[in-house]
Parts: C-alpha cells; sequence; structure tokens
C-alpha cells in the first residue's frame, strides 16, 4: 500500500483530469487501471460497482471519483479525489471562457467555435453509442432506449417520468 | 452559423436563478447532466440558443477535464463572471455529492446491491435514450443549414472513436483543425 493515500489520490486525479479531453466517461478505462491493476485500491467487481453507482446517482458522472477516494480514504479521500479531478481543469475552463468572450468578434475566435461545434457533436454521438452497446444486452433494454429516443427528441414530456418508469421495469427484473 | 447578439442585463440570470437551473439539472440528470443542461437552458430558461449552446459545449469538450462541470464554469462566467461560474459550479456538483455520499456509505456497510442494479438497468437504458435525442436535437441546426463541412466532420468523429475505437485524443487532434481550417476559409 501507499504511505500516504490522499497524496496519491490528489495526484493521480489532478494529472487524469488534464488529459482527459472527452469527459469522464472517457477517462474510465483509465481510472481502472489505476485504482485496480496498479494501485490495487478495490476489486475489479468493485469498480463495477461504483461505476454503477456514480451512473444511477444523479448528476454529472465524474462523482465516481468521489466514490473511489471514499472508498480509499473515508472522506477526506473523497474530498481530495473531487477537488483535484475538478479543480485545475475549472481554473483553466474559467480564463479560457474570460479570453474567449473577449475575443467575440475575433475571426479565428469564431472559426475555432465553429470548426469545434461538429467535432465535439460527433464524440457525444459516439460515447452514445458505446453507453448504448453497454446499457442494451438485451431487447427490452433496446426498446426502453429506442422509445425513450423518441420521447425525448419529439415531445416535451419530462424525461424523469421515462426514467421512473424504466426504473420500476428494471426492478421486476426483465432487464 | 451565425452568433446572436450577448444577452441584454434583463435576459442574465441572477446568481440564486444560476445556482437552482444547475442545482435542477444536476439532480435530474440520472446518466449524465448534459440533455438537462440543455432542457433547461435552451428550452426551458431560452438563456442561450441552439447554436449557442452548442458553441459553448463544443468549448467544454475541447477543455480537458468532465465536460458538464467545465460547461458551468463556462456558462457561469459567461453570465455572472467568477461568481457566476463558482456558483453555477456549486449548484451542479453539491447535490449530488451529498447523495452519492450517502450512498457510498450505505455500499461500505451492505456491499453490492441487488435491487439497485436492477433498477439501475433500467434507468441506463433509458437515459441512454434521452442521449440519443439529445444528439438529435444538437445535430439539426447544423445538418439543416446550408451546406458546409460540418455534418461530415461530426460523422467522422463518431465513426472514428464509436467504430475504430481510436483514442479520443488522436481523433479530435486530427479533425479539429481541418474542421477549424474549413471554418476559417468558409465564406
Amino acid at each position: 500500500m501507499n504511505d500516504s493515500p490522499l497524496l496519491a489520490l490528489a495526484g493521480y486525479f489532478a494529472l487524469l483530469s488534464l488529459f482527459a479531453v472527452g469527459g469522464a466517461n472517457a477517462a474510465i478505462p483509465e481510472m481502472h487501471r489505476i485504482a485496480v491493476e496498479v494501485m490495487h485500491w478495490m476489486s475489479d467487481r468493485q469498480f463495477a460497482d461504483m461505476f454503477a453507482i456514480a451512473q444511477a446517482s444523479p448528476g454529472p458522472n465524474v462523482i465516481i471519483v468521489t466514490l473511489i477516494g471514499y472508498h480509499v480514504a473515508g472522506f477526506a479521500g473523497a474530498a481530495v479525489a473531487t477537488v483535484a479531478m475538478c479543480g485545475p481543469t475549472c481554473v483553466l475552463a474559467f480564463f479560457v471562457a474570460r479570453v474567449w468572450d473577449r475575443f467575440k468578434e475575433a475571426r479565428w475566435r469564431i472559426a475555432i467555435q465553429a470548426g469545434l461545434v461538429p467535432v465535439s457533436l460527433g464524440l457525444i454521438g459516439a460515447s452514445a453509442f458505446v453507453l448504448a452497446r453497454t446499457a442494451d444486452h438485451n431487447i427490452y433494454a433496446a426498446v426502453i432506449t429506442a422509445i425513450t429516443a423518441l420521447v425525448g427528441f419529439a415531445t416535451r414530456i419530462n424525461p424523469l417520468w421515462l426514467f421512473a418508469a424504466a426504473g420500476v421495469l428494471g426492478l421486476t427484473g426483465w432487464l | 452559423m451565425s452568433s446572436p447578439a450577448a444577452p441584454s442585463p434583463a435576459d442574465r440570470p441572477s446568481l440564486v436563478a444560476l445556482f437552482r437551473a444547475f442545482a435542477v439539472v444536476s439532480l435530474s440528470g440520472f446518466g449524465g447532466a448534459l440533455p438537462w443542461a440543455r432542457l433547461m437552458i435552451v428550452e426551458r430558461k431560452r438563456w442561450m440558443s441552439a447554436e449557442e449552446f452548442n458553441e459553448a459545449f463544443a468549448l467544454s469538450q475541447f477543455l480537458p477535464g468532465p465536460n458538464v462541470i467545465n460547461f458551468s464554469v463556462v456558462f457561469g462566467a459567461r453570465f455572472g463572471g467568477a461568481p457566476g461560474a463558482a456558483v453555477a459550479l456549486a449548484g451542479l456538483l453539491g447535490p449530488p455529492l451529498a447523495i452519492v455520499m450517502v450512498l457510498a456509505i450505505l455500499y461500505a456497510r451492505f456491499g453490492g446491491v441487488e435491487t439497485l442494479s436492477r433498477i439501475l438497468a433500467g434507468v441506463t437504458a433509458a437515459a441512454v435514450g434521452l442521449l440519443i435525442a439529445v444528439v438529435a436535437k444538437m445535430a439539426a441546426p447544423l445538418f439543416l443549414s446550408r451546406w458546409n463541412s460540418g455534418p461530415v466532420i461530426a460523422i467522422l468523429a463518431f465513426i472514428g472513436v464509436a467504430i475504430m475505437q481510436w483514442p479520443l485524443p488522436i481523433v479530435f487532434a486530427v479533425l479539429a483543425p481541418v474542421s477549424v481550417g474549413f471554418a476559417w476559409f468558409k465564406r
């Protein structure tokens, strides 16, 4: 075991956050490698459970790092891991946003912005595809996904109702 | 795509409104907060147009780190400077952190929870559907506008990451300059 788990948590997650282009889900494989294989903080099964809890909880999926931190070093670990994962990138985002808004009319800024939109869209589409492949492991789950997609696109019904219905269906053991 | 004028001061959300909006987004955001952020900001509050949202989100995605976290900072900074960024971030992270800590304690006490994982299977399937719906909505302005390179780039990025499973940073590093180049020379 590492002598100072808090320091290890802070170091790993701060580093990871700066390389995690594409968001928390894109960084999952790397978190798994560190938490299970390198540091032996937890078993494979425990990591999968934490991913599931993070997905099931409302809020950004990045809170999986809070769970990992808590598992490693209690409340202090949870706090350190969360701040390390979010702090550096938030500061960066803040300053980039300031600079960005100052050059609102600059041609390079307009070009970069217009150019990034389609790439970003393709990446979000890809993560939807990857998540669908893990979530829709049988036909019923795929049908729920398809219905939610259609209703979400075509109507203004609050999607929480669909989530509640899907959760109940899951509870009955159909999925 | 022409960016509409910046919001007039009257349209600017107060700090309290910002905090509440992001808290609601995060508390509704099962399986990712992006769909809910768009629902709140574009469709309910109309703080941004569909195009502005796409642009702000693309910027957040281009920055390293969790996208929605970055987005809350970018959005909050634009509408309320440093306090706005802090308040939006606190709204997005605070409530779910409290909930997840309770779950972490329960998990540490009771271990794997069968009931939870069953409910989860259903909710996750629905959450993916909602994400697909949002991708379709975000794609609409791009695919419906006058012909440009956008749709081709978006489809290539999708294929690279989803089908070919190339590392995301590489796909990004190749496509982003190409796409920005097209945007630069487009008149």
